[in-house]
């Protein structure tokens, strides 16, 4: 067991951990942020997905001794210091396409959205489909996801 | 999946607890305070320690707060919103105040297993009622109040207004209704179709905020105080046996508080039993995962230690090719097809599939005092009470089970063995513990789609018409999962495709043959529709080749005049979805109108560019009609695009429009990617696959790039929308698929060489 001190969602956290636990389980049995969901645990299907420093990583297959004083951003801090009730716009366009269904993998899906319109503006269908093929929906919303990406990044673009 | 539908049950709680008057529940002191509006016309609110709770599912406080209980579980179909939202039209409460809370698992709320798609089938009328019944007793109640007679009284928008203008509010009626005598059935008025308010008007999901801020609770995210965490290594062999395990490793592994052996239940399983093995008891998920992978366990061999997919579907195909025993038959099929005057034959291959929601099997249990308490995602609650209350040795009335939502499911979540075993690790180490399946578990280790093999036959004749049709269909019971016995396809299992044939043909048999389960066979998202439906859409596009008409007029000459089909054709083993013929018809009309709709809606025969092609398929199932259209291109590498998917869809009543166009789509990636990708086999009795990287399902670039869904405007009852997208979508594929490059598809998943 080792303790680290990690930058999360602004905040600084301590926790005591086996160095090789990978992120998802120190966020959610650690700290008890369970917005991050597990789905695989081998990086296949993204419902784990948080940023590194705002790119995209899977929780699931990152330990936690190799995050450093880089930032996490989980889904519960996507608007970190905006409010409770304040949403992203990516949240704001998945809620406009009714986007989700049973809605587990969705918050993997909007924080691969989210790192994608933050390096790319106007995705083109290719750039979506290259953006979100680590991630799965068993329940097939991905019409809605196409079409909430291009509503946030129009939104975006204003 | 339910094979039969016990109305009778809903109507015996509609007179125990559905209607009855459980009194207003006066819990404070009376404060005699009135908060009301300047306007002494208007009063809103009442006692707030009232609580009119009429029935089961509504209460009304003195707030005017409405909440309604959902109790059918949310797996993405939307159903925890479309049944209160019903009761709400009908209640006439303002949506904006009503509450959701999710019933526990209790008999009192009538039927609450989710699965086969009857959600609305069979509560569409009884909520309704409930709802409207509510809403006599609020306008009784302001009646009473004005001294003026009822029919001057009509409840609108959270408010009982009188014809003079005045009105009172839900809150301030509560009390008061709760001590009406509850109203004569007789007396219930349901509301007319076109006052809807949110009964066939769009509407969000009551979770839609949790869900996209992460906030929404499924079944690994609740912790108690001081849980546990644990996983159990299986046996690769469905119910097998422990030989010997070495825990020495894993109680080494840093958080790891205790390792012990759970029985198996050996084969057949049954749903209910865990698979038994060995658990790992730890700290967090983690420490229980990697003192899981330092066990040392010898499993012993069962009786399904030689099963292996490539064998036993060669022995499928084998037996389908023979004469098998006959389920259905009209005429002498085989007479005609030795006049035939041209033949069209074919075998068809569906492998076994796996659900693999993408969250895994799940539970947290706390088992104390005898009692157990479960929070988990369950399709079928009230059966997971039964099951933890047999397998614990308690009273079921000890056991709570608290109902999450629910990470997909598709039929997985119906069998209660993972909440099971999260009752008996928890009653083992004496306090609270949750239980993960990590997708490894959830693969190697499920209820399994069956494995089939098919074999059509159809004979045309002279006058170029289809005058024969031999079916034979071969694959493992579900009922072999609990009874060994159950070696052949069950009737209900062939009235998913077989038997259920509505085309007007003179002469037609319907055979199958044994297939003994080998591993556990379990009901996924249309069951047995799946393997049937390709067979049949398939074969169907064959036809209409040979006949030499285009595939939609075919299905038309096929049909024949507009009628409602008489049961009796379909043979003695017909099972209309477990309802009676003449409360849900079988009608060729409404069949009709679906595919007409679609050659209209989907542009079909419309010029496409070589390598692009359009495919039909149409079905009845789950007593929804659903005709669809897909459009595909085949690239020069053999990459299949799908650009567009037409759905026509006839539901009777549209109670959730949105929602069932968020099924259609959905359904069609589901069953794009198991027509083009999914696919489980099993060496030695182990199931290969282990995770997505070998078990592949529909990503966003396999999935329908557009997918339309039209639905028919309709006031007949309103059926099924989750699970009848599925069985026709992969025949329009692979008919699309021949349309664009000429390859004929007999066997999923697609593989083009």
């Amino acid at each position: 067991m080792a303790m680290y001190q990690l930058s999360i969602n602004g905040e600084t956290h301590q926790v005591e951990a086996v160095p090789e636990t990978p992120l998802l389980w120190v966020l959610r049995d650690n700290l008890e942020l369970t917005g991050t969901k597990f789905g695989c645990g081998m990086a296949q299907c993204g419902a784990c997905t948080v940023h590194l420093d705002g790119n995209p990583v899977r929780s699931c297959s990152t330990p936690v001794s190799t995050i450093g004083d880089k930032k996490v951003t989980t889904i519960e801090g996507i608007t970190a210091g905006a409010g409770d009730d304040k949403l992203h716009p990516v949240q704001q366009a998945w809620m406009d396409e009714n986007v989700p269904q049973c809605g587990y993998c969705q918050t993997g899906q909007i924080m691969s959205a989210i790192a994608l319109i933050e390096k790319n503006p106007n995705p083109s269908d290719s750039d979506i489909d290259t953006a979100m093929a680590g991630n799965i929906c068993r329940c097939g919303t991905y019409e809605r996801i196409r079409k909430a990406i291009k509503r946030a990044a129009n939104t975006d673009a204003k | 999946m339910k094979t039969e539908i016990y109305e009778h049950k809903i109507f015996k709680v509609t007179r125990r607890d559905f209607l009855k008057t459980t009194s207003v529940s006066m819990t404070g002191l009376l404060l005699g305070l009135q908060l009301s509006c300047k306007d002494s016309s208007k009063k809103l609110t009442g006692n707030p320690a009232a609580l009119f709770a009429p029935n089961v599912y509504i209460s009304i406080n003195g707030n005017g707060d409405v909440t309604l209980i959902a109790h059918r579980s949310e797996m993405g179909t939307g159903i925890r919103t479309s049944l209160p939202l019903i009761m709400a039209d009908e209640l006439e409460a303002d949506w904006s105040r009503v509450k959701v809370e999710q019933a526990v698992g209790d008999e009192k709320y009538g039927d609450q297993n989710t699965d086969g798609s009857y959600s609305l089938r069979m509560f569409f009328t009884p909520l309704r009622k409930a709802g409207a019944t509510v809403r006599l007793m609020l306008e009784q109640a302001a009646a009473k109040e004005w001294g003026v007679p009822v029919t001057e009284c009509k409840a609108h928008n959270h408010e009982v207004v009188h014809t003079s203008g005045k009105s009172f509010g839900f809150g301030y009626l509560a009390e008061k209704a709760g001590a009406l005598p509850l109203p004569e059935e007789s007396s219930i008025t349901l509301k007319d179709p076109k006052d809807y308010k949110y009964i066939t008007k769009q509407s969000s999901i009551v979770d839609l905020k949790d869900i996209v801020t992460g906030k929404a609770n499924f079944g690994y995210d609740k912790k108690l105080a001081n849980t546990k965490f644990a996983v159990i290594k299986r046996n690769p062999e469905a119910g097998a046996g422990l030989k010997s395990f070495d825990m020495e490793a894993a109680m080494k592994v840093p958080g790891v508080v205790k390792v012990f052996a759970m029985d198996a239940p050996g084969f057949p399983t049954t749903i209910n039993s865990p698979l038994g093995g060995v658990v790992v008891v730890a700290d967090n998920t983690w420490a229980a995962m990697k003192g899981r992978e330092a066990l040392d366990v010898k499993w012993m061999k069962g009786i399904n230690a030689d099963y292996n997919s490539p064998a036993y579907s060669n022995d499928m195909l084998k037996r389908a090719k023979t004469k098998g025993k006959v389920r259905r038959e009209n005429g002498q099929v085989y007479k005609a097809l030795d006049k035939a005057k041209k033949i069209v034959e074919a075998d068809y291959i569906v492998p076994q599939l796996v659900h693999a929601p993408m969250e895994t099997p799940c539970a947290q249990a706390h088992f104390h005092d005898n009692s157990c308490e479960i929070w988990a995602p369950t399709q079928d609650p009230q059966s997971a009470r039964k099951a933890v209350a047999t397998a614990l040795g308690i009273d079921v009335k000890a056991v709570t089970i608290n109902i999450t939502l629910l990470g997909g499911a598709f039929g997985r979540k119906s069998k209660p063995d993972f909440i099971v075993e999260a009752a008996l690790i928890s009653k083992n180490i004496g306090g609270p513990v949750k239980i993960l399946w990590t997708r490894e578990d959830d693969i190697q280790h499920g209820f399994y789609h069956c494995p089939s093999a098919q074999h059509i036959k159809v004979g045309i004749d002279e006058n170029n018409k289809v005058n024969a049709w031999l079916h034979r269909s071969v694959f493992p019971s579900i009922g072999g999962t609990s009874d060994a016995a159950a070696k052949e396809p069950a009737g209900w299992e062939l009235s998913l495709g077989v038997i259920d044939l509505p085309y007007a043909i003179e002469n037609v048999s319907c055979e199958s043959h044994e297939a003994v389960a080998k591993i556990r066979i379990g009901w996924m998202r249309s069951v047995a529709n799946i393997h049937h439906v390709f067979a049949i859409g398939s074969i169907l596009d064959e036809v209409a080749q040979a006949r030499g008409v285009d595939p939609v007029q075919n299905l038309l000459d096929m049909l024949g005049e507009d009628r409602m089909i008489d049961a009796k054709v379909f043979g003695p083993e017909f099972s209309n979805y477990g309802e009676k013929i003449e409360d849900f018809p079988w009608n060729t009309a409404r069949f009709r109108k679906v595919i007409e709709t679609a050659k209209e809606k989907s542009n079909w025969g419309k010029s496409l560019p070589k390598g692009s092609g359009q495919g039909i398929a149409v079905h009845r199932s789950f007593l929804t009609y659903v005709a669809c259209v897909v459009e595909v291109t085949v690239d020069a590498e053999n990459k299949i695009k799908i650009s567009k998917v037409d759905y026509v869809v006839d539901c009777g009543v549209a109670v959730n429009p949105e929602r069932i166009k968020s099924q259609f789509e959905g359904g069609a990636a589901f069953a794009a990617g198991l027509a083009l990708k999914s696919e489980i086999t099993v060496r030695n009795g182990a199931v290969e696959q282990s995770n997505f990287h070998n078990y592949k399902v529909a990503r966003m670039s396999d999935a329908p790039y557009e997918t339309a869904v039209h639905i028919i405007e309709s006031t007949e009852k309103p059926t099924g929308v989750g699970e009848p997208p599925v069985p026709p979508f992969a025949p329009a594929l692979c008919n699309a698929i021949f349309a664009a490059t000429g390859k004929r598809i007999r066997q999923l998943p697609v593989k083009l060489v």
